[in-house]
């Protein structure tokens, strides 16, 4: 629905594109035990359970659980990934070797991690409002590149966050409806909610955001961070162990306070 | 079809083989009809335990490599009937576990058994990933201790999005907390950490609370599962753990610092 106005927006502006930037959802397929014959049986078995959902869905491969010594055929998996129906557009990850077999068949290298910030991306100026000092001047066309903001859903965790695993809130905010244990990561380039006990790190604002804030129930945390203002639980005080907490920036400065319950 | 449980902790030493032999033995005693499997490649310890060491021939890596049949590995035990103890290798390596060839032999042990016990090594590789893989049910034996129970979260997350069921999105494994070692009264002094702090952190069901107790090596010194042991606190702790598992309500015990008697208390002094 979207590309139709903005399609007919374009033809209004009587330009011939318009380039954009947009997130997209795509499945990462986590590659464990490519030579296992039980591979393709299995991946069958989930395609099979909802073959709308699947039939061409673009899919990241994501390599980085192979051992340095794997060896297997790149293009003949990649082709049976495509007999499922499914279309490898990208990987992750991944010794050497496979990394280089993969572009060579064509799959573009995503980048893990951290994203990029939209806003250093582009900056280019907006034409209708030139510096009046130019105006006599002939106007320099400025390519004109326009960012659609996206809404980017909330994840929300509703099992316990153990030890050992890590939550990446994307462009995003983060919702944990249980507790984190010490050992766990949180990350979220927005806000931080944890409804059960802190007890693990939580970094908010973890691409620059310094509104970015942590609200949570009990606050136990061994590391709290905003936009890379950190503190360790040595530091957090015992006025706030245990309590109901929000943790932000004052003045670049992170701060707590104790949120009113009941 | 068979049940599969898988005894595992993350952490070494905290009574995983002990309370594999002990609750094996605890099933079949029962009526079950119950196999108890070594997965600990390399170091072989569950069948010193189970008191079968010098009868072990061919062993669980024989079978997945085709070089003996199940029948050949399995070893009956000579004190009660319906358990078997599947050994496993001191000389190979924990690689020998493929997922197929486990997959196959508890395939073929399902056709004939109520339940199979899968001791877990140590660790969270290879060895540790292929005995909870295939699981129904996990009991996580864990220690009063904070590293302890920080590994033991560990394993339920592995749990959660490694094992077969979580892979396939099958109904999760089961878990349930075996809290092993239990000193209630260094938990008194503060020394360990009370069971509601072990509850408070992992937030799963609790199987049992197994004393720490001498009778445990006594028994494994002799090669016989505690729970044999019907005088002994953790032999009474672990039969109770056996009963809660198949869905008995039983309270529990050994919780709290026993009185002593004005007999033990002599003993103290004059020790
Ligand atoms: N309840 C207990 N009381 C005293 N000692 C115990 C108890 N449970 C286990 N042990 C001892 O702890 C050691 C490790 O036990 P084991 O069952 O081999 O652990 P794991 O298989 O987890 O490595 C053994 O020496 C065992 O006798
Ligand atoms: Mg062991």
């Amino acid at each position: 629905m979207a590309t139709v106005s903005s399609a007919s927006q374009v033809a209004e502006r009587d330009v011939p594109f318009q380039l954009r930037g947009n997130s997209f959802t795509m499945m990462v397929l986590k590659v464990f035990a490519p030579t296992s014959p039980d591979f393709f049986v299995q991946l069958a078995v989930k395609v099979r359970q909802a073959p709308n959902f699947f039939r061409n869905a673009p899919v990241v491969l994501d390599f980085d659980e192979l051992p340095e010594s794997v060896v297997f055929d790149l293009d003949a998996f990649v082709t049976q990934v495509q007999a499922l129906h499914l279309l490898p557009v990208g990987f992750q990850g991944g010794p050497q070797p496979v990394r280089e077999a993969a572009a060579a068949v064509g799959l573009t290298p995503m980048p893990s991690g951290r994203a990029a910030k939209l806003e250093e991306v582009v900056k280019a100026p907006d034409p209708r409002r030139q510096d009046p000092q130019q105006q006599g001047q002939a106007p320099i066309p400025a390519p004109q590149v326009l960012i659609e903001v996206v809404h980017r859903p909330t994840v929300v965790v509703t099992e316990p966050v153990r030890s050992g695993m890590r939550v990446y809130a994307e462009k995003t905010d983060l919702i944990v409806t249980s507790s984190v244990s010490p050992g766990a990561e949180l990350l979220a380039d927005g806000n931080i909610h944890v409804y059960g006990a802190l007890r693990g790190r939580a970094l908010a604002g973890f691409s620059g955001d310094t509104n970015a804030r942590i609200f949570c129930h009990s606050l136990e945390a061994e590391v709290l961070s905003v936009a890379g203002n950190y503190r360790v639980s040595e530091d957090i005080g015992s006025d706030f162990y245990k309590k109901a907490v929000q943790v932000f920036l004052r003045d670049g400065v992170l701060s707590m306070d104790l949120l009113k319950t009941g | 079809m068979s049940k599969i449980i898988v005894m595992t902790s993350g952490k070494g030493g905290v009574g995983k083989t002990t309370s594999s032999a002990a609750f094996a033995t605890g099933l079949a005693l029962r009526g079950f009809k119950t196999v108890v499997i070594d997965f600990d490649v390399g170091l072989r310890n569950l069948d010193l335990v189970m008191g079968c060491e010098r009868r072990v021939v061919f062993d669980f890596i024989n079978v997945i490599n085709g070089e003996a049949k199940l029948n050949q590995a399995l070893i009956k035990d000579k004190r009660i009937e319906n358990l078997y103890i599947l050994p496993t290798s001191q000389t190979r390596d924990k690689d020998a576990l493929t997922r197929e060839g486990v997959e196959k032999v508890l395939n073929e042990l399902s056709k004939d058994f109520d339940y199979i016990l899968c001791d877990s090594p140590a660790g969270i590789e290879r060895g540790a990933l292929m005995s909870l893989y295939f699981a129904d049910h996990a009991i996580i034996v864990t220690n009063p201790e904070v590293s302890s129970v920080r590994d033991s979260d560990r394993i339920l997350g592995v749990l959660n999005s490694r094992s077969r069921r979580a892979e396939q999105g099958l109904e999760p494994v089961t878990q349930q907390l075996l809290l092993t070692r239990y000193d209630p009264e260094r938990v008194e002094k503060g020394e360990m950490l009370k069971v509601d702090d072990v509850l408070e952190i992992l937030a799963i069901p609790l199987l049992g609370v197994i004393p720490e107790s001498q009778a445990v090596l006594r028994a494994s010194n002799v090669g016989m599962p505690v729970i044999l042991d019907e005088v002994s606190n953790a032999g009474l702790a672990y039969s109770d753990a056996v009963g809660r598992f198949l869905g008995e309500d039983i309270e529990h015990r050994f919780v709290t610092p026993q009185k002593k008697g004005l007999f033990s208390r002599l003993l103290r002094r004059s020790a």
